[in-house]
């Protein structure tokens, strides 16, 4: 490739040592470093979940020891909802885009953001010791007594990995609410700022106060562990339910850590490829805290039948249907959105498509699920199962894939085959749908989660899931196939091949280290819209 | 006289925006650790409410007289610590190393009592496990007495750590001590420390003392 | 939104702070030898709460402080009140209903 002059200094290319990554500050490179992390933990909760589609082809259980497929479920839930959903979009696009988005050189404090990232290892670090030292098997919400007393599985190292995780959420979630507060370039006010961030700065908010209560509820299991105390332990006069508030009160604001980041992406995408200012700005921005804040307040609804009392059961229902509504709300917004818009079809888009239909199944399954009376029937079923998989992947995934083809470009300064692109959407989608649209009839017709044997009359939806996950499987492999094979061959991209109006594509890509020549002065929202092709 | 001032690191603006992005960092984290311990304290006071009777019994065994003279050892310290951020603030090092070497060695002093009373503990048989001598209800309060306050100590000694630090950086550094938003920051740690000792003190001590 | 106080430039506020904070110990240490049965642990927390505010209005700059770190200041607490109210609502309200169960 003769012919190009020397190419201007860039994020990637200013210092080639593997030294300078492990010890860099630039967001950019830590984004980079996370997503190569996430990556990996991604591959090794998706083998877990290939083990347990497998021994579900037939009903016997017969691939593995019962004791084994218990880990097996334990071990998909700890790393897949730890080590890749939680900090998935957060760690890999939060990190490298927000700066860009609002103006900064960097964020507020860029030596702590490379330290989430050691302590995001070091708690990965304690979790794969775990498994491969024995493994685990209270299931990834760690329940007592069984946990603290009676399990005999690498608890402790597992609850420490997770332990550990929890404070690179939380010094994330500090970083991103600081940078967000402090360092806006001139002019950007708030309402200024892209849906994006809006939804990064809810989820910070929620990692910073509902963190801790993971770090004590597993701390506390550890003691119990540790010194044969009994705060959780009804024999000693304690009580289990304790440890279930703590942990909820965590895990379900967790959920929507896990999904407001990819509501985030989705807001940028359908705006960004459609053309079109979106329907409600201030809707969708109000919309991302009150899923936090009501967020808060619904935990109980995973403890219907634990023994809770009846009327704090009542409260948390009614609040649970309370929730649902800002997150309606952002579906119509972006349904709204596309009305009239000039819609281009690219990869990025038909995520976006892909995101607003299953996330919208996903959703409403969850008003049946915070209803008390078909919760009783339904817990514990593969119906939750295919609930919460339709919005983390369904949701989530398709975002974070959407996120990756969306922003390819800005990181890498490559292009990514469109067509590849297109087809792994495609096959992603019928695999998705095909994987877990049967667990929503297996649930109702009453198919335990967690078992690995079950009744003959439910091998034929079975097998039907493991198919689609074969070719979900094949979906979310390609992009692994064609992205890296566009950092070699794919066609350079300029600094802004979408042809878009927000700050992140007013910079080469890849970005310069400190992002942007002088400090942009911000006189108009993001997305003036319509804009004429090619004007 | 010319002022010399500190450059400020790539990523912020000026000095001023430093400081309000290091303070509003430290608040952030102290919200989280509200959470922390606030996990632990309701767990305590949904146990307290099922087991009152047995609590407040086993509370009486605690060391009331250690536990108020450490609380007003702990008053005392914040006092210093707001001492030492304002002389840092005015710029006077010798003040602000004295009023930092007076909170450590407060904090100090209370963790020895402390340890004193873990002393005083163990040889009661009050510690949970084989050797605890009352009833398993007793030993549920003790088992949280130990975690609260076991918590509560392991932040006071990072705080300790922190003083000394910070002594060693006031003693040597040639950057004005009044942009330094390293004391304000530790100062807001400390007394958070100091308001969680606040709500043990009553919480652990003060159940079923009248009659 | 109006300019906070100014910080103390004196530190004399501190010492009375300070005064405050021993006084209140004081009290709470003696009330709780008064028989006020099921208030005490009301009586106490509010004392706590109190001495807590002098910590956070004065040493802790709270009321020289802008108006994002009052939310922040406030939000940590406002969080837990929810875990606590709720958490302690299922434990006091479970024996009120018997769930049936089936035989």
């Amino acid at each position: 490739m003769n012919g190009i002059a020397a190419r201007s200094e860039n994020y990637l290319n200013v210092d080639y040592r593997v030294r300078s990554w492990l010890s860099t500050t630039d967001h950019k490179r830590i984004g980079v470093l996370y997503l190569l992390s996430l990556t990996f933990f991604f591959l090794v909760g998706g083998v877990f979940a290939v083990l347990m589609r497998l021994e579900l082809l037939t009903p016997a259980g017969d691939l593995v020891q019962p004791d084994t497929y218990n880990k097996l479920f334990t071990m998909h839930g700890i790393v897949m909802v730890f080590f890749f959903l939680v900090p998935s979009i957060p760690a890999v696009f939060g990190n490298f885009l927000l700066p860009l988005m609002i103006g900064a050189k960097d964020v507020a404090f860029p030596r702590l953001n490379l330290a989430s990232w050691y302590i995001f290892m070091l708690g990965g670090l304690f979790t794969l010791g775990a498994i491969l030292t024995g493994g685990v098997d209270t299931g990834w919400t760690f329940y007592p007594p069984y946990s603290s007393v009676y399990a005999h599985t690498r608890v402790m190292s597992a609850a420490a990995g997770v332990f550990i995780m929890g404070f690179s959420s939380i010094l994330t979630g500090i970083n991103f609410i600081v940078t967000t507060h402090t360092m806006r370039a001139p002019g950007l006010t708030w309402m200024r700022l892209p849906l994006f961030v809006w939804s990064l700065y809810a989820t910070a908010v929620i990692l910073v106060l509902g963190t801790p209560a993971l770090t004590i509820a597993l701390s506390l299991i550890g003691v119990e562990r540790l010194f044969g105390v009994g705060i959780f332990n009804p024999a000693l006069g304690g009580d289990p339910l304790l440890f279930q508030h703590l942990f909820w009160f965590y895990s379900h604001p967790a959920v929507y850590v896990m999904i407001l980041p990819g509501m985030g992406v989705q807001s940028e995408i359908v705006c960004h490829f459609a053309r079109m200012r979106p329907y409600g700005y201030k809707f969708i921005a109000g919309a991302s805290l009150a899923i936090a804040g009501l967020g808060f307040l619904v935990w109980g609804h995973h403890m219907f039948v634990s023994g809770q009392s009846a009327y704090a059961s009542m409260i948390f229902s009614i609040l649970t249907f309370l929730v649902a509504i800002p997150s309606a709300v952002k579906v119509f917004a972006w349904t709204a959105t596309f009305y009239r818009g000039s819609i281009s079809y690219d990869t990025p888009m038909l995520y976006a498509f892909s995101f607003i239909g299953l996330f919208t199944i996903g959703g409403l399954t969850g008003l049946f699920l915070g209803s008390l009376a078909v919760d009783v029937h339904v817990h514990d079923t593969y119906f939750v199962v295919a609930h919460f998989h339709y919005i983390m992947v369904g949701g989530m995934v398709m975002s974070f894939l959407g996120a990756m083809h969306y922003w390819w470009p800005k990181m890498t300064g490559r292009m990514y085959s469109e067509a590849w692109g297109r087809l792994s959407a495609l096959i992603v989608f019928v695999g998705f749908n095909l994987t877990f649209f049967p667990q929503f009839v297996l649930g109702y017709l009453g198919m335990p989660r967690r078992y690995h044997a079950y009744p003959s009359e439910f091998q034929v939806l079975h097998v039907m899931s493991t198919a689609g996950a074969s070719i979900l499987g094949v979906g979310f492999l390609l992009p692994l196939g064609y992205l890296l094979w566009s950092l070699k061959y794919g066609p350079r991209a300029g600094s802004n091949p979408w042809n878009l109006n927000s700050l992140e594509w007013q910079t080469p890509s890849p970005p310069p280290p400190h992002n942007f020549k002088e400090t942009p002065v911000i006189v108009d929202e993001p997305y003036g819209y319509p804009v004429k092709e090619g004007a | 006289m010319t002022e010399v001032r500190a450059a400020v690191p790539i990523q912020f603006d000026d000095p001023a925006q430093q400081r309000e992005a290091a303070a509003l960092g430290m608040w952030v984290f102290l919200a989280a650790e509200i959470v922390f311990f606030g996990g632990a304290l309701v767990c305590y006071a949904a146990a307290g409410w099922v087991h009152g009777r047995e609590f407040a019994l086993a509370s009486n065994d605690s060391n009331l007289v250690l536990g108020a003279v450490n609380t007003g050892v702990l008053l005392t310290s914040s006092w210093t610590m707001a001492l030492a951020v304002h002389a840092g603030r005015a710029a006077r090092r010798r003040r602000l190393l004295l009023f930092l070497g007076g909170t450590a060695l407060l904090g100090t002093v209370f963790l020895v009592l402390k340890g004193l009373e873990y002393r005083e503990d163990w040889l009661h048989q009050l510690v949970p496990g084989r050797s605890f001598a009352r009833s398993p209800v007793a030993q549920l309060y003790f088992t949280f007495y130990f975690i609260l306050t076991g918590i509560h100590a392991l932040h006071l000694i990072v705080g300790i750590g922190l003083m000394a630090a910070l002594a060693v950086l006031a003693a040597r550094t040639r950057e004005p001590l009044s942009g330094l938003n390293l004391f304000e920051n530790a100062g807001l740690y400390w007394h958070f420390v100091d308001i969680v000792w606040i709500f043990l003190f009553p919480l652990l001590y003060l159940r079923g003392r009248h009659g | 939104m109006a300019e906070p106080p100014a910080e103390p430039t004196s530190t004399r506020l501190y010492f009375h702070v300070y005064l405050g904070l021993l006084a209140l110990a004081v009290v709470t240490t003696a009330v709780a030898f008064a028989d006020l049965g099921r208030f005490s642990m009301v009586v106490a927390l509010a004392i706590a709460s109190m001495k807590t505010g002098l910590v956070l209005l004065y040493f802790m700059h709270v009321r020289f402080g802008s108006g994002i770190v009052r939310v922040f200041a406030g939000a940590g607490f406002f969080f837990l009140l929810i875990l606590g109210a709720l958490t302690l609502g299922d434990v006091v309200t479970r024996e009120w209903m018997e769930i049936p169960v089936p035989r």
